[in-house]
């Protein structure tokens, strides 16, 4: 099939899907890099005017930046770690034969189809609020004082929820992983002396180990533009504490109206995420070759 | 030391019941094979004495000792899988010294002996490789070493060699002979292939649907088989059989005469037939010889590799009278 001219011909062919993603890819990322060197400021429309790199000093030197990207790595980290080792564990069980297997592995993924402005907001009022929610009245069921997660522990809360969405996705590929295995493999470390533990940490983990940095790269990915769930559970706060970094962008742009500070920050997140990705592009690359 | 016993062992999956209760004894240091078609429980019965299967009854001691409900590491047995069950991700010498780390041995002695094993079985350069990077009769040598490390009272083997290409597969029959000479250790070798069970076994064991039909050497099984079933399962090209008046004349129901039993000739002989398709082999012929007073069964014939006989011709056989097996109605051999 690979003649001159079916090349050319496939060639013409993917060129609209080609143009349109161009299109749909440069078009906001330019517009946002002019942005990021204007003062651009909503409030005072028609003023805009060159400024430099003065947009990126703003945004860098802010201290809200600084927190915002631990809040970052701290909010893919936590979910990253829960979700794996909650993801590994449920695995572990799914992949037992029990009575009703097929409808539990159905019911797992569940919480994947729920959006998250939705799921936010049914933790918030469900089962994190202290008067009403679920968490409040079993802790004054026995006797303990209400908790007001999203006050207190507002960062912690947020990923909580953001975990409970991701933990389906990675307990599905992480079981289909499992099933994969090799059950000969087992009995041969069963036979040469192995433990269960032995034979999970040996045998078990190195073979999801795969399965394991496809769900990094990919959760990573989704979780550096977590918005939903701080929009409406905590807008950011109390202060900046909640505040990731796609949350500063939208809170310089549309909240103080600056947009071209909002703009040089995405600019900035974009950066990031690309450094990110380029470490986890290695880390895979070396992970699925051996 | 691998005496191993099986007393009245049975074993069913749910409803069905594959293996019937069955007594068999191993004596040390034999290397007895397991042999039956597929599906008649061979890897059932080999995965009950390793442990990897619970027996649903029956008692089985490995060295006198009662090793019914020892878990398989405590069974001090070692078995090679037939997908090798190597750990992909490996180095040979860490999947050769895997039984010693979880046994605690320490590193010095660990690699003493997986220098030890590399060396008999050619591993020694490629230690470092993984798996992957080996050729099959390579991985079938490591898996055998991470078998023999161990100094296990016995060593079973599940089709070891199907995966292996033939001329591989003969290399390694002997290697695995070979390694049963200077070791010494008992072995349970399970085949679906009864030329392996031939060449390599002190003792062999034919299993039917989870049945012993018969246990013996290998010579006794070709001599004297108990029964129909293993006169045509031992031996190769298969035994013929002849039903009808030409067995009554033996006074008997079915009579078996072995290909390399019967001599032809184009002029005199006992039994009147054409040649069908004759295979030549070198330095043996088989000839497929219709003969349709006698079986519907084309009657298969060794003869040397010269032979002037073509297809189409008329040919007369002759058995040797002294080598023709006889079976009563129920299949049973008359003696
Ligand atoms: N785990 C199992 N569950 C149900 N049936 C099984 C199981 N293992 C084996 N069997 C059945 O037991 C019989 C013997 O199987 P097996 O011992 O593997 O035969 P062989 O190794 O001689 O080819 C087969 O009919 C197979 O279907
Ligand atoms: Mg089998």
């Amino acid at each position: 099939m690979a003649t001159q001219h079916s090349k050319s011909a496939a060639r013409f062919m993917i060129s609209p899907a080609v143009l349109l993603l161009l299109g749909w890819m440069l078009i906001p990322l330019s517009l946002t890099l002019y942005f990021s060197f204007l003062r651009y400021n909503l409030l005072m429309p028609g003023t805009e005017e060159w400024a430099g790199f003065l947009n990126y000093r703003f945004f860098l030197t802010d201290p809200a930046f600084f927190d915002a990207i631990w809040n970052t790595l701290l909010l893919v980290g936590g979910v990253l770690v829960i979700t794996i080792v909650g993801g590994v564990l449920l695995a572990l069980l799914l992949d037992q034969p029990f009575w009703g297997q097929g409808i539990v592995r159905i019911l797992v993924i569940a919480p994947f189809f729920v959006m998250p402005t939705v799921s936010a907001l049914v933790w918030k009022n469900m089962f994190m609020n202290p008067v009403n929610g679920l968490f409040a009245f079993l802790a004054k069921a026995v006797g303990l004082e209400p908790f007001d997660f999203l006050a207190h522990a507002p960062l912690s809360s947020i990923i909580l929820i953001v975990a409970w969405g991701w933990l389906p996705f990675a307990t599905l590929i992480l079981l289909t992983a499992l099933q994969s295995l090799d059950s000969e493999q087992l009995e041969a470390a069963e036979m040469d002396g192995a433990s269960w533990l032995s034979r999970f940490f040996y045998i078990m983990l190195p073979h999801l180990s795969r399965a394991i940095t496809v769900v990094i790269l990919i959760q990573t990915i989704f979780l550096l533009s977590v918005f939903a769930e701080i929009l409406v559970t905590t807008n950011g706060g109390p202060g900046t504490a909640t505040t990731n970094l796609t949350f500063l962008v939208y809170a310089q742009s549309l909240l103080q109206f600056d947009v071209g500070a909002g703009s040089a920050g995405g600019v900035v997140a974009i950066i990031l995420a690309n450094i990110v990705a380029i470490f986890l592009m290695r880390m895979i690359g070396k992970n699925l070759d051996a | 030391m691998g005496r191993i016993i099986l007393e009245q062992v049975t074993k069913s999956f749910g409803d069905v019941n594959v293996i019937p209760p069955l007594d068999l004894e191993i004596e040390d240091g034999e290397f007895v094979v397991f042999v039956g078609p597929s599906g008649c429980g061979k890897s059932t019965l080999l995965r009950l004495i390793a442990g990897l299967e619970d027996v649903s009854s029956g008692q089985i001691s490995i060295d006198g000792r009662a090793a019914t409900e020892l878990p398989p590491a405590k069974r001090g047995l070692a078995m090679v899988f037939q997908s090798y069950a190597l750990y992909p991700h490996m180095s040979v010498r860490k999947n050769i010294s895997f039984p010693l780390k979880m046994a605690g041995l320490d590193q010095a002695e660990q690699n003493k002996r997986v220098e030890a094993a590399a060396k008999v079985l050619n591993l020694t350069d490629y230690l470092d490789r993984r798996p992957g990077q080996l050729s099959g009769g390579q991985r079938q040598r490591v898996a055998i070493g991470r078998a023999i490390v161990r100094e296990p009272a016995a060593f079973l083997f599940d089709e070891p060699l199907s995966n292996l290409d033939a001329a591989l597969r003969v290399n390694m029959r002997l290697e695995i002979s070979e390694l049963h000479n200077s070791l010494e250790t008992t072995m349970i070798y399970v085949t679906h292939d009864q030329v392996e069970a031939m060449t390599m076994a002190d003792k062999i064991v034919v299993l039917r649907a989870g049945h012993i039909e018969q246990v013996g050497t290998p010579l006794d099984l070709y001599r004297n088989p108990r029964n129909l079933f293993v006169a045509g399962f031992i031996g190769s090209p298969k035994m013929n059989f002849i039903e009808g008046a030409e067995a009554a004349k033996h006074n008997a129901a079915t009579i078996g005469i072995r290909p390399e039993h019967l001599s032809i000739s184009k002029s005199e002989g006992q039994w009147k037939g054409t040649v069908g398709v004759s295979e030549h082999l070198g330095s043996d012929t088989f000839l497929h010889v219709h003969a349709k007073d006698l079986t519907s069964e084309p009657i298969t014939v060794r003869s040397d590799g010269e032979v002037d006989i073509h297809h189409g011709d008329t040919v007369f056989l002759s058995p040797q009278d002294d080598k023709i097996h006889r079976f009563d109605k129920e299949g049973l051999r008359i003696s």
